[in-house]
């Protein structure tokens, strides 16, 4: 019995918190415009979602790439098609790990960082000094980070992909012997503009779109307190990861799925 | 509702205020006045919910019954772009200050009236440096935040309060925490204040002595109820139990040492285990809750 | 706001190698660049069988890319194959009756046409049918026809024709 109403409390209180992001989806996006009057705020976001994050998705995106030429080379080389090398080192990135893995690693970057500074901010009673002084602090602190985190998802996918190819490049034609040329033209001549690049940059923006969401939400829903902005973060890290992977499976099924 | 009469001299009121968090009653019924130009003080024991009349007049909460009058209008029924106007002309002093950890002492201090106003930047100077200079911090402008004592947090924090020179002044706690040099400072600050800019000030305080020293008007909360009120000396000789136990700062008495509880004895003779320990069931935090302040 | 001037630098940069990133993704990487945007004529032709042929595989002249297949339809009257090809204008000297035939590349890779010329003063142009046409070549048929021949030659089991139309 008592396992029951466990169960029933914590649906509904799920069902709870997703009306309460809704709402505050909602305040964000109606704050946005507020943020393009004062595009400095915007700015100073931009630097702390998108530039600190710029490193890791170079290193990563670089690893990424090495490793994809290195083990599509010993597989593809048992057909004999180490040629296509370029196709499938830029199909995996450009469809899949750019935006996948640029996401996941954005969400631990910045995402957990966003969520531990609103849920400080609110602990510190900040953002209900700013609301006791008149000043929004959706439109003033949330919306613009809401508003970069959106914005520099799909510049960080789209480094990831083009860093990643370079480095597929690097193994494959530098360490391994694969014919530069083949490696590029092959992938030239398979890869669609709109079909892949086009669907992943999709991709990364949605992924921009949840994960920063998330992360704000939990910062801004964080109990006020040292553990409950620990938690929060946890939360944001988690609740992220499952939701880039389960929207990917969704939008791939619905971008690809045709051909 | 709105036309409830707010005499001339009172600038807040608070009518059959009603309010509590899940089971408990924060407030049950309780009524106070808040005279213009005057220092009045509410205190009580921790937990009585201090902070939360002062959020409750600041429109950041909602009662359950009752109203709050601001200036002989009903805080919870003005609209957000009116709630935002009367808040520009209160001041808020949170027990943290509240500070935005992000810029120095200047740009917080510069802070409201940069988002509130258009004045050029060498204004904005003049009137930082002078609002620093009253609470004394002026040669700590440049000083981050983190770099200042809590005392010299809380006085930065009333610099910006009285920023946009408000018509009051609301202090959560002012002097909890303070060792007694800045403690002296804060009263006398609320109090040359609270004069020199002809400011209402609503203080919450726990701090019997530092508060019946300035204030003009105090009211004594327990258990949602009001139990005393009237000038210090008024306060010092009421016969009230409660009143005497929270001024002399006795252990036991009306307000029990102890937390309630079921009898010692049984306690101690019965181990208990529940399945799920409560702590663990997801707590309603939904209740009463206005955009998740 | 207080700001540095070096915030705007690094911002800036970011903003530009991104957008840099995404450039070479489009140019580098896919076909962006191999798709001519400038001028186009449209030809048809009709295929008994077009095979594996897609929208958007290439249409080719003695090796060299010269366009794009752009729609593929089934005439329910003829039961054929109806291939549109959009044709870069800077080719418009085909003789009009140059055969198309579709081919594949390598023994796996795509399918494309081929578009092979005649010796015709008559040019194609917008709009232009192609008369003579070679279907695809269908490798199941070719192994049984082959298999077919093989096992005639040498009068031998019968069963290896079931398998080779299979």
């Amino acid at each position: 019995m008592e396992f029951f109403r466990y169960l029933g409390a914590s649906t509904r209180a799920s069902f709870t918190k997703l009306g309460r992001a809704s709402y505050f989806l909602i305040e964000i996006l109606s704050g946005l415009a507020s943020v393009i009057v004062r595009p400095r705020l915007l700015l100073k976001q931009l630097h702390s979602v998108g530039v600190l994050s710029f490193l890791i998705i170079v290193i990563s995106g670089l690893f990424v790439g090495m490793v994809l030429g290195l083990q599509g080379f010993y597989i593809l080389s048992r057909f004999g098609a180490e040629e296509t090398l370029g196709v499938m080192v830029a199909a995996s990135l450009v469809r899949e790990l750019g935006p996948v893995v640029a996401a996941l690693l954005f969400a631990g970057r910045a995402g957990s960082a966003l969520t531990a500074e609103i849920g400080l901010m609110k602990a510190t009673e900040q953002l209900s000094g700013m609301e006791m002084m008149a000043i929004d602090p959706i439109k003033r602190i949330i919306s613009p980070r809401f508003l970069a985190g959106f914005l520099s998802m799909p510049l960080l996918a789209s480094l990831f992909s083009a860093v990643g190819i370079i480095g597929g490049q690097l193994v494959g034609s530098g360490l391994l012997g694969v014919d530069d040329g083949a490696y590029w033209s092959q992938m030239q001549a398979t890869l669609d503009f709109k079909d892949d690049i086009i669907n992943g940059i999709i991709k990364s923006v949605v992924f921009g779109f949840v994960t920063s969401w998330i992360a704000l939400f939990e910062g801004y829903d964080a109990i006020p307190t040292a553990e409950g902005v620990s938690r929060a973060t946890t939360r944001t890290v988690v609740n992220s990861a499952f939701s880039i992977l389960g929207l990917d499976f969704i939008l791939t099924a619905l971008m690809f799925g045709e051909h | 509702m709105d036309n409830v009469d707010s005499t001339e001299n009172n600038l807040v009121s608070v009518h059959n205020l009603t309010f509590s968090r899940g089971e408990k009653k924060i407030f049950d019924d309780i009524s106070l006045e808040f005279e213009r130009g005057k220092i009045t003080a509410i205190m009580g024991p921790s937990g009585t919910g201090k902070t939360t009349l002062l959020k409750l007049i600041g429109g950041q909460l909602f009662p359950e019954r009752g109203n709050v009058m601001v200036n002989g209008r009903n805080v919870h029924h003005l609209k957000r772009a009116e709630l935002y106007a009367l808040r520009k002309r209160m001041g808020m002093l949170f027990q943290s200050g509240a500070l935005l950890t992000d810029m120095t002492v200047y740009n917080n201090v510069a802070f409201p009236l940069r988002e509130h106003t258009t004045l050029p930047e060498s204004m904005i100077r003049s009137l930082v440096l002078m609002k620093l200079e009253a609470v004394g911090l002026r040669g700590a402008r440049d000083l981050m935040p983190n770099e200042l004592s809590g005392g010299m947090a809380r006085r930065v924090a009333l610099a910006r309060a009285i920023a946009l020179d408000p018509m009051m002044i609301l202090y959560d706690e002012p002097f909890t925490g303070q060792d007694p040099i800045s403690m002296g400072a804060l009263v006398l600050l609320i109090k040359s204040l609270n004069a020199t800019l002809g400011l209402t000030s609503i203080i919450v305080s726990h701090d019997v002595h530092e508060t019946s020293a300035i204030a003009d008007y105090i009211y004594v909360l327990a258990d949602g109820k009001i139990v005393g009120q009237g000038t210090p000396q008024e306060i010092t000789q009421s016969s009230s139990e409660w009143v005497q136990q929270f001024m002399n700062g006795a252990a036991d008495g009306p307000v029990h040492f102890h937390y309630p509880a079921k009898e010692y004895m049984d306690d101690l003779l019965h181990s208990e285990k529940p399945l799920f320990p409560r702590s663990r069931l997801p707590d309603d935090r939904t209740a009463k809750r206005k955009r998740y302040s | 706001m207080p700001y540095t001037h070096t915030q705007d630098t690094l911002v800036g940069l970011f903003v530009a190698t991104g957008i840099a990133s995404l450039f070479f993704l489009g140019l580098q990487v896919s076909n962006l660049s191999s798709l001519s945007h400038g001028d186009t004529y449209e030809i048809t032709a009709r295929f008994s069988n077009s095979g594996g042929l897609k929208v958007k595989s290439s249409v080719s002249a003695a090796g060299v890319k010269i366009g794009n297949v752009k729609a593929i339809t089934f005439d329910p009257k003829t039961y054929e194959s109806v291939v549109k090809m959009d044709i870069d204008a800077q080719y418009k000297t085909l003789p009009d009756d140059s055969s198309a035939s579709v081919y594949t590349a390598g023994l796996l890779g795509e399918q494309y046409v081929s578009l092979d010329g005649g010796g015709s003063s008559e040019f194609l142009k917008n709009g232009s049918k192609i008369e003579i046409t070679n279907s695809a070549l269908v490798l199941e048929k070719a192994l049984g026809q082959f298999l077919f021949k093989s096992a005639e030659e040498k009068k031998a089991a019968p069963v290896d024709d079931k398998k080779g139309k299979k």
